[in-house]
């Protein structure tokens, strides 16, 4: 094997650079936060609210995103088998909100769920029913946004686990229901698990499909990173402290998920 | 009651085509070399591998359009293939809960398999953490416990350690002597054969050149690579 040639500093110099750039911001934020104030901030009813909207909504979405991207994982799993076309068109759809930007998320779903939406003005019209700007219009963008990231972090345990597993259950008399439920789902539970916090977070993040789709309503949808924002404006301190909020509860995340199976994000 | 069976089957451009019977009390052995289409005709058996045509009762039971989980049909794969997520027992009681024995129950009946197989002592731990011997016990009593008709072994030695092999191929005899269900072992090993089967097929690129009974096959063997196989078995 060649020996590895030692680092040059022309490989340390940006290198640290890079890291500066991703770490110091957190590092003055954590240096410059009214640790003091702090509880007298984070008591205040407006940051309570919306620390209570943000996880809630959250949950709800990370919920919403079990249901339905844990079978749409089955399905891009499967879709190995089919022609390229469909095949492709597929897995491009479930990653184009990946690669989006929120705001263009926020309106695209403006212009399907919106009073004059394809669907949202008949809904309108015909049901009485108004999402945009509500507090459903800002689970249904973190749903949009966030997703994917469980679908895929779903879909890569799937596909590593064995299906082999399933036909030797098949001999044992089990019914594809139980097959499911006793031996395909807990072979992917750690890839479940995974995809549900990076959903979790993702969500808990969320700023410019949430404020395009769902404005910023104290209390309906006024979630932590848009009154982050808005604070900043009027009361910095109170703005780091939500900041704050945010990252020890991205950190939290990022130490449960460690040694779990997300390629590439925790190894 | 017995299993009668006929079938072809292809994968790619090789063509399986084999008939075979198996009486109470018999093991049979799929005898053939790697590529022969052993384990193809151990799928369509299982109901695993969709045949061209096939004619298989077990038991009185026509089993052409049964799925899988229908058939009573018990395999002991190759790498046993224990639920790495479930304890030795819960693998064990997997096949009686599917049938819808309660879990205390199902419990207790995969309790009693360990014992009967000697590896009860290992019925709360992972599967990873047990010896090739060990998994290969369990994973009989794992197919032995969901009561099957017909019992199929793929290769059951081949996973194991060449010294350990000789010790758990008499144990397994024994057991499979001591559980007198319909047998089919598939395998590509002489001494398998003769440790374990009364009578012999022997497959040979997808078509059955031999049929015999285990004395018989070496008595008088019909190929080349029969031949082959039964005097470096006799040498030893």
């Amino acid at each position: 094997m060649a020996r590895r040639s030692p680092l040059t500093p022309v490989l340390w110099i940006p290198a640290g650079l890079a890291l500066g750039l991703l770490a110091l911001p957190l590092v003055a934020l954590a240096v410059r936060a009214p640790w003091g104030q702090l509880p007298e901030l984070l008591s205040r009813v407006e940051v309570l609210q919306a620390l209570g909207l943000s996880l809630g909504t959250a949950l709800v979405s990370t919920l919403v995103s079990l249901l339905l991207g844990i079978p749409l994982a089955v399905v891009l799993a499967r879709s190995a088998e089919w022609p390229a076309v469909p095949r492709r068109l597929l897995r491009a759809l479930v990653t184009v909100p990946l690669v989006l930007p929120p705001v263009v998320g926020g309106v695209a779903l403006l212009l399907l769920l919106g009073r004059r939406g394809l669907i949202g003005q008949p809904l309108n019209e015909i049901f009485g029913i108004t999402i945009p700007f509500t507090t459903n219009a800002v689970v249904i963008a973190q749903v949009f946004v966030a997703m994917p990231f469980l679908v895929l972090a779903v879909e890569g345990a799937i596909r590593a686990s064995d299906r082999r597993f399933d036909v030797a259950a098949a001999t044992l008399g089990a019914s594809r229901f139980t097959i499911f439920r006793r031996i395909t789902l807990p072979l992917v539970a750690p890839g479940i698990t995974a995809g549900a916090l990076l959903c979790f977070t993702r969500s808990l993040g969320e700023f410019g499909a949430t404020i395009t789709f769902a404005g910023s309503f104290p209390g309906v949808t006024q979630t932590l990173p848009i009154a982050t924002y808005l604070e900043l404006q009027r009361d910095p301190d109170a703005a780091i402290a939500l900041s704050l909020i945010l990252m020890i509860v991205s950190v939290v995340v990022l130490v449960s998920l460690r040694d779990r199976w997300v390629p590439g994000i925790t190894r | 009651m017995s299993l009668v069976a006929a079938f072809t089957a292809h994968r790619g451009a090789f063509a399986l085509d084999i008939d075979l019977a198996v009486e109470p009390g018999r093991v049979l052995a799929l005898l053939g070399p790697n590529g022969a289409g052993k384990s193809t005709a151990l799928g369509v058996l299982a109901g695993t591998v969709e045949p061209d045509s096939a004619s298989i009762t077990l038991e009185g039971r026509v089993l052409d359009e049964v799925p899988t989980e229908a058939r009573r049909i018990g395999v002991v794969f190759q790498d046993y293939l224990l639920f790495p997520h479930l304890s030795v027992l819960e693998n064990v009681a997997f096949g009686p809960r599917s049938a819808g024995v309660p879990r205390r129950e199902a419990r207790v009946r995969a309790m009693e398999w360990l014992e009967r197989l000697g590896v009860a002592e290992f019925a709360r731990q992972r599967p990873e953490q047990l010896s090739g011997g060990q998994a290969q016990r369990v994973a009989l009593a794992r197919a032995l416990a969901a009561e099957p008709e017909l019992l199929l072994l793929d290769e059951p030695l081949a996973a194991l350690d060449v010294e350990v092999r000789d010790e758990v191929r008499s144990e397994l005899a024994h057991h499979l002597a001591d559980w007198g269900g319909l047998t089919v072992v598939v395998t590509h090993s002489f001494e398998d054969v003769a440790a374990l089967a009364s009578d012999v097929i022997v497959l040979e690129k997808g078509a059955v050149t031999q049929r015999a009974t285990v004395r018989d096959l070496v008595r008088d063997p019909a190929t080349p690579y029969v031949r082959r196989l039964v005097s470096s078995w006799a040498d030893d």
